[in-house]
């Protein structure tokens, strides 16, 4: 290496910053961005407006009380009845069976998961659980119809047998399909708990049955609710399960061993008959419609809500 | 002074912590042990249909030759136009939501909102829209492939939002920083960097938007209705049906010989669903960045 | 005058870091050529006067007035959170992207404000480099990440050549010729640094930023740097943000001693400096006692 000392290169020319070009390019690129961005409100403005016009014109001509507290509902009859207190009821004993299985079995999986499961044994679970969620609510339905509802007849205890169209069949098995999105929420919000928490109790003497039970779930409530809640609303929206095993006449009975029809179920069923535009038909369609989407979108907004609680807690 | 025996577990715990245990153990066993029957009974029903007829052939009021070659196409058309019309727009949203929204802005927050609600929506509401706004009403299509793919779409739009917004986080800061410090505008910096390293959280995202869209009935229901479709589509404006529906309809048939068809349908269908679902497994494992 | 409190860390066999030695024998307060430089000091490249940067309408630092001049090192020192990276964003007006960031005064680069109304920072960007604490290599291959400023300020020549010169101006060329396609992630972090100012370089700009290039590093790479910036200095001028005191001892022309302080009557600390000179003035005879304190390691 030489030891000479090398001179520095001469002076540069003094830079000019370039005229601030008005770059429409990037300006029509964030335009088009956000066009995709809106869509998703165009999407819900839509829904609102599909539902509202026919509905409107639907209540003009049957008046809401005879709507919401009528117990029969027979829209095609003459004379016809609207009283749609049938499909809600209906919609509620499939929703409860439901619930009765991934309530309690969706948060159990998950305090598993989150507490006791080794990390492998976790990442085999977990899964299956999505398999559980992505099966086609088809499947599910033909389950209901083919296989679960003779094996219930066969064990049936005490009053009348399920019929071949029943709720408790098709409310079970949604019951299955929603546990992996109860399960997932549930322990989501159960991870998001900090392990400071849960140390300073095992440190305490506490055993991992009492940590789980008083030190995380509580911690995480929030987050378990919202899992509930978007629970009940997935249940009370799920169509095919119910079109294809709980029965398509309505049904106003609090037995779910009998035939009945939901909401949903009835809207497929009143769309498959193709009414004609603007007969009273085919605005019972966007009437129950709109009942639904009020009672989901609430539901949704109330687990939104909970979830951003639980999440500002901790982040 | 109190004893400084260290005392065994106490027998109430043992007895509380061990059904506790077990109570867990049977939550997880009545999903995985149902989704073991279902499987179990649906193959066992399909099994004496199963074979290449059910692919190629028609859909016929004749179980022994009905097959659902139209509904497979069917789908493909449709789940196909699905993804041409879903990824991009997904993608642009996602786009802007992370990289330019200004969270502070009330529609921004709007927008945010909306989709998180949208994800929420029953599947057959977006049918209702579909049948207003597609079928009739003001692009009155009918019920053909483009009104199917248009409102399927929108059913899994959100999915794709919510999926390649994580990609997009989860590209490091540092990357975008070294990128604008360059001299690269804010799109040359998407574009060029950002995007390429989140395609494969992309991709993976859109195949399970796209396995939702396969499996919905729901609300090609009301717009495809359960009409007997017994050729293959022929161009956005014709009628078809999809696998679902055709499994639906065979279901709904008296005799029995079409409930097992209706099993072999949805052996193919879950077949389907598995390489899909193989696949973006497999993409993510092979093209998931650590960073 | 005192002893030198801080001592020239030894094994330099390096014949321009003696050079780089012995120019700072001579010690300057004011602007006078030297043994080292054939060429008269010209105007500054960057000259910031009464800079202030808040963020959210609470000031981070204020008051800031410094030079940069063309050929030299300029560091700035002192405790974590004064202010000092934030100063050096303002140069290539990096602080643009923190969403309620505001800055107020002059910063002129060749006499032009930068803050001007109708100057577009992306311009600015493309005269001025940059180098982070982290490296950032972009998940491409070595010859991607290079020319990946060329391209896209759309600059003319051969891509290959362009590649080259940078590579050689960091003192990597020798180590990566042979593997240019492959990916960036599979070089050690003192090659990613190296790489990452052969980024900065590829777009010829006048000015390099640094913001704790070397923090990091092991000191082998820390070294390594070092001697290459004694190197670069010839044709560009450097800005360095160092919470190493020794290095910037080392390589630096001049030194800011940035503190935070809590003004009468105000409830944030803000970050100012408190002195700017020569380096060899700041280090062995500062003028203010908080500038001793720090530099002697009485406070951190």
């Amino acid at each position: 290496m030489s030891t000479t000392v090398t001179p520095a290169s001469p002076t540069r020319p003094a830079r000019r910053l370039g005229e601030a070009r008005p770059r429409y390019g990037e300006r029509i690129v964030k335009a088009l961005l956000f066009l995709c961005a809106a869509v998703s409100v165009a999407t819900t403005a839509g829904i609102v407006v599909a539902l509202a016009g026919p509905t409107i014109e639907f209540l003009g001509e049957v008046p809401l009380k005879d709507f919401l507290f009528g117990t029969e509902w027979r829209p095609l009859f003459s004379p016809p009845d609207f009283g749609v207190l049938p499909l809600v009821t209906a919609t509620i004993v499939v929703t409860a069976c439901a619930l009765v299985v991934c309530i309690p079995f969706g948060l159990g999986a998950a305090i598993y998961l989150s507490e006791y499961a080794r990390p492998g044994v976790r990442k085999a679970l977990k899964p299956v659980l999505e398999v559980l969620a992505g099966i086609p609510t088809v499947v599910y339905g033909f389950f209901a119809l083919t296989f679960l509802t003779p094996v219930l007849q066969d064990i049936w205890l005490f009053g009348d047998p399920p019929s071949v169209f029943n709720a408790l069949a098709a409310g079970l098995v949604m019951g299955v399909m929603i546990l992996p999105t109860v399960a997932s929420l549930s322990e989501d919000a159960m991870a998001a708990v900090p392990q400071g928490l849960r140390q300073g109790a095992y440190a305490l003497g506490a055993s991992k049955r009492i940590v789980a039970t008083k030190i995380v779930v509580p911690a995480a409530l929030s987050g378990i609710v919202a899992s509930f809640v978007l629970a009940i609303s997935r249940a009370v929206g799920e169509t095919m399960i119910v079109l294809i095993a709980a029965g398509g006449t309505p049904n106003m009975s609090w037995n779910p061993a009998q035939a009945m029809q939901t909401m949903t179920a009835f809207i497929a069923a009143a769309g498959l008959g193709d009414q004609s535009t603007g007969s009273i038909g085919y605005q019972t369609i966007f009437a129950v419609g709109a009942l639904l989407f009020i009672a989901t979108f609430v539901m949704n907004i109330f687990s939104i809500r909970l979830v951003r609680k639980y999440r500002e807690v901790y982040e | 002074m109190s004893s400084t025996q260290i005392a065994p577990t106490s027998q109430r715990e043992r007895v509380m912590g061990g059904l506790f245990r077990a109570a867990l153990f049977v939550s997880l066993a009545v999903g995985i042990l149902t989704l073991a029957w279902l499987i179990f009974s649906v193959v066992k029903e399909g099994w004496p249909r199963l074979s290449l007829d059910v692919l190629f052939h028609f859909p016929s009021s004749n179980p022994e030759l009905a097959g659902a070659q139209s509904a497979i196409m069917g789908t493909i058309w449709v789940v196909g136009l699905t993804a041409l019309i879903t990824i991009p727009i997904g993608v642009g949203a996602a786009i802007y939501l992370e990289e330019y929204a200004d969270r502070d802005r009330w529609w921004n927050r709007l927008i945010e909102l909306n989709i998180q609600n949208l994800a929420a929506v029953p599947s057959i509401v977006y049918g209702i829209l579909g049948l207003a706004f597609f079928v009739r009403g003001f692009l009155d299509l009918g019920q053909t492939v483009l009104a199917a793919a248009l409102t399927l779409s929108l059913l899994v739009l959100p999915i794709v939002i919510i999926s390649s917004r994580e990609a997009i986080r989860s590209v490091p800061d540092s990357i975008r920083q070294g990128a604008l410090a360059l001299g690269a505008t804010q799109w040359q910096t998407i574009w060029r960097q950002v995007l390429p390293a989140s395609i494969p959280g992309m991709a993976t995202g859109s195949i399970l938007a796209l396995s939702r869209a396969i499996g919905e009935a729901a609300p090609l229901v009301l717009l495809g209705g359960l009409t007997f479709i017994t050729f293959n589509p022929e161009g956005l404006d014709s009628a078809f049906t999809v696998l679902p529906i055709q499994i639906f309809n065979w279901i709904s048939r008296p005799q029995e010989e079409f409930h097992v068809l209706a099993a072999a349908a949805i052996v193919v269908l879950l077949v389907l669903l598995v390489a899909m679902n193989g696949i973006a497994i497999f993409l993510r494992n092979k093209y998931q960045r650590k960073w | 005058m005192s002893e030198p409190i801080i001592q020239r860390s030894g094994e330099r066999h390096d014949a321009l870091a003696d050079a780089a030695t012995a120019s700072h024998a001579t010690p300057y307060a004011q602007p006078e050529p030297t043994q080292q430089d054939a060429v008269p000091m010209e105007a500054p490249v960057f000259r910031l006067r009464d800079v202030t940067v808040a963020y959210g309408g609470t000031p981070a630092v204020k008051d800031i007035d410094l030079d940069v001049q063309a050929s030299r090192i300029t560091a700035l020192i002192g405790p974590s959170g004064c202010g000092k990276s934030t100063v050096l964003r303002c140069l290539n007006r990096m602080n643009d992207l923190v969403l309620d960031a505001s800055v107020s005064g002059e910063v002129l680069y060749h006499g032009q404000d930068i803050y001007a109304s109708h100057v577009d920072p992306v311009e600015v960007r493309k005269l001025v480099g940059m180098v982070f604490q982290k490296p950032n290599p972009f998940p491409k291959s070595i010859y991607d990440n290079i020319a990946f400023g060329p391209r896209v300020l759309g600059m003319k020549g051969s891509m290959d050549e362009i590649v080259e010169t940078a590579l050689r101006r960091a003192a990597l060329w020798d180590e990566v010729k042979d593997r240019l396609k492959q990916s960036a992630y599979g070089m050690s972090g003192g090659q990613q640094q190296r790489l990452c100012i052969a980024r900065a370089l590829a777009t010829d700009p006048d000015v390099i930023l640094m913001d704790e290039p070397c923090s990091a590093l092991d000191p082998i790479s820390t070294a390594r740097i070092e001697d290459l910036l004694l190197e670069l200095r010839r044709t560009y001028a450097i800005v360095i943000v160092t919470h190493n005191m020794q290095q910037a001892a080392r390589v630096s022309d001049r030194t800011a001693f940035f503190t935070v302080e809590l003004d009468e009557g105000e409830r944030h600390r803000t970050g100012r400096i408190i002195e700017f000179d020569a380096t060899e003035k700041i280090f062995q005879n500062p003028a203010d006692a908080r500038t001793e304190a720090y530099v002697t390691g009485k406070v951190g």
